[in-house]
């Protein structure tokens, strides 16, 4: 191989090693009404990424392609590619439970399942096959909820419903469950919109801490939350994607007039 | 801007902070052109009048700064409306700056109103507020436009300022050196020339200001800022 060669393959491969996940021309159809329009995305490795946009713009719509989410509405289509450290998510062979493994998803409202905190966060480790036994299963429950920032407060009533606890704290729970099963990315529908000013710092300083190990894209309303906790910011508008660049540069100076109108709150 | 906010209080908001720094422009242009005025006629009163005026232009200051942290507080502003605000702030700085050696010049008038000053300074001094009153008044027309061209421009222009207060600085000097008697005032006419040179440096820090405001880039510092009296030599003596 010529040095030329070497030097462009060595160059694709560090690429490909800063990218997690890539869309190629993404377009999204719910029956005959389009909801997304050829998305070209590539989402950084152990970054966070916000997706940002008016309602309805496709952010969220979006984001539901990165672990086959839209998989579960039958009128639902999806043309273009996505993929996973290279690998097409929409392969045939792919295995969606385990897809789902490895990109997890916080939802807007904390959804606890109708069990036990400890239940709640042993529930995926155990259908994947990630612990073998009690002792295993204990040590995954406490590792996910500290890293989740809750097992201190929790640890006195592991076995005491997971919906009796706050809606900051149940949402950190969701967290937990989440990265139990130890994802690889992590898809955050706007996260903190249910949650006080207090429980959404934490939330905040938790995606901060995750990001050591974790790829995040989250989907956020509020601007302020978007600058402060991602790397990477993509605007979103009528199915569009509009503009995608730092996050220091899309709040301080973005390039498109769209782009500045919405953060500036000049919409529509 | 294209458009105005969804929410309008927010529009009246940026509005007063732009109404404010220009109506802070006009008195800070109004009090160095007064200032020099007074110096040129011996018009202590005047003087006395821009002195007190400068009480005005710091209460305005405050209220800039105080209304800016506000929005801040209460908006939340992003990309050019935080550049904006940002920018206010800096501006009302350097227009309470240039009041401030515009109210030195006046203190300069009451010191120096009885003496003799050579013609051709007084003149010197008179062209030199000139260009500084033009950059300063340009420079807050191109902030209300958002204009980076004629930020630029005004940039450039501080070497015509730099110039002309480096010959007046070596005229001084002749006049002191040529009689002792002189020094007295020419010491109080060097520092009322150095204000103006000030005030020309504060439009100039304006102009980056406005060129940030409109395009969210910094002006790379390769414009010479400083004047060039540092490698002025007094004129040889003769014995």
């Amino acid at each position: 191989m010529s040095d030329a060669a070497v030097e462009a393959r060595l160059s694709t491969q560090e690429e490909e090693r800063d990218i997690k996940m890539r869309a190629r021309g993404v377009s999204v159809f719910y029956g005959q009404k389009q909801a997304l329009f050829g998305v070209d995305l590539e989402i950084p490795r152990h970054a966070v990424m916000a997706l940002i946009g008016p309602s309805g713009c496709g952010k969220s719509t979006f984001m539901r392609c990165l672990n086959r989410m839209n998989d579960t509405i039958d009128s639902c289509r999806i043309v273009g590619d996505v993929t996973l450290d290279a690998e097409d998510i929409y392969d045939p062979a792919i295995d969606v439970v385990e897809l789902r493994a490895r990109v997890g998803m916080v939802f807007q409202k904390p959804n606890p399942f109708p069990k036990s905190i400890y239940e709640n966060v042993a529930y995926g480790p155990r259908i994947h096959g990630l612990v073998r036994n009690r002792q295993e299963t204990d040590e995954v429950v406490e590792r996910s909820l500290t890293r989740a920032g809750l097992f201190k407060e929790v640890k006195d009533r592991l076995h005491e419903p997971g919906t009796g606890l706050s809606g900051g704290q149940q949402q950190r729970l969701c967290i937990a469950r989440a990265i139990a099963v130890s994802p690889e990315v992590i898809l955050m529908d706007e996260p903190c919109s249910a949650l006080d000013p207090i429980a959404t710092a934490t939330v905040e300083e938790l995606i901060h801490e995750l990001r050591e190990n974790f790829t995040i894209v989250i989907v956020t309303h509020s601007m302020q939350q978007a600058a402060r906790v991602s790397q990477r910011t993509a605007m979103f508008h009528l199915g569009n994607l509009v503009e995608e660049a730092d996050t220091d540069k899309i709040f301080t100076n973005p390039e498109d007039p769209l782009t500045q109108d919405y953060i500036t709150g000049r919409f529509g | 801007m294209p458009a105005t906010h969804t929410v309008t209080a927010y529009d009246d908001e940026l509005r007063w902070l732009m109404r404010r720094i220009s109506e802070m422009g006009g008195l800070a242009e109004g009090m160095v052109a007064d200032s020099l005025k007074a110096l040129i006629e011996a018009d202590t009163a005047l003087a006395q009048r821009v002195i007190s005026e400068d009480v005005l232009l710091d209460r305005a200051e405050r209220e800039i700064s105080e209304k800016a942290v506000l929005v801040i507080a209460k908006r939340q502003p992003m990309a050019s409306d935080l550049r904006e605000i940002i920018g206010s702030i800096r501006i009302a700085a350097d227009l309470e700056r240039v009041g401030d050696l515009g109210k030195n010049i006046a203190k300069r008038v009451i010191a120096v109103h009885t003496m003799a000053q050579p013609k051709s300074l007084v003149r010197g001094l008179e062209h030199l507020s000139e260009l500084a009153l033009t950059q300063l008044k340009e420079v807050l027309d191109a902030f209300s436009s958002k204009s980076s061209d004629l930020a630029v421009s005004i940039r450039e222009r501080d070497d015509e300022i730099d110039a002309i207060y480096t010959s007046l600085f070596r005229e001084l000097l002749t006049y002191m050196m040529e009689d002792p008697r002189n020094i007295t005032a020419c010491t109080h006419l060097l520092f009322c020339a150095k204000n103006i040179e000030r005030i020309g440096d504060h439009a100039t820090n304006i102009a980056e200001t406005v060129f940030y405001v409109a395009t969210g880039e910094q002006l790379s510092d390769e414009r010479p800022k400083d004047d060039d009296t540092a490698n002025v030599m007094a004129p040889p003596v003769d014995d």
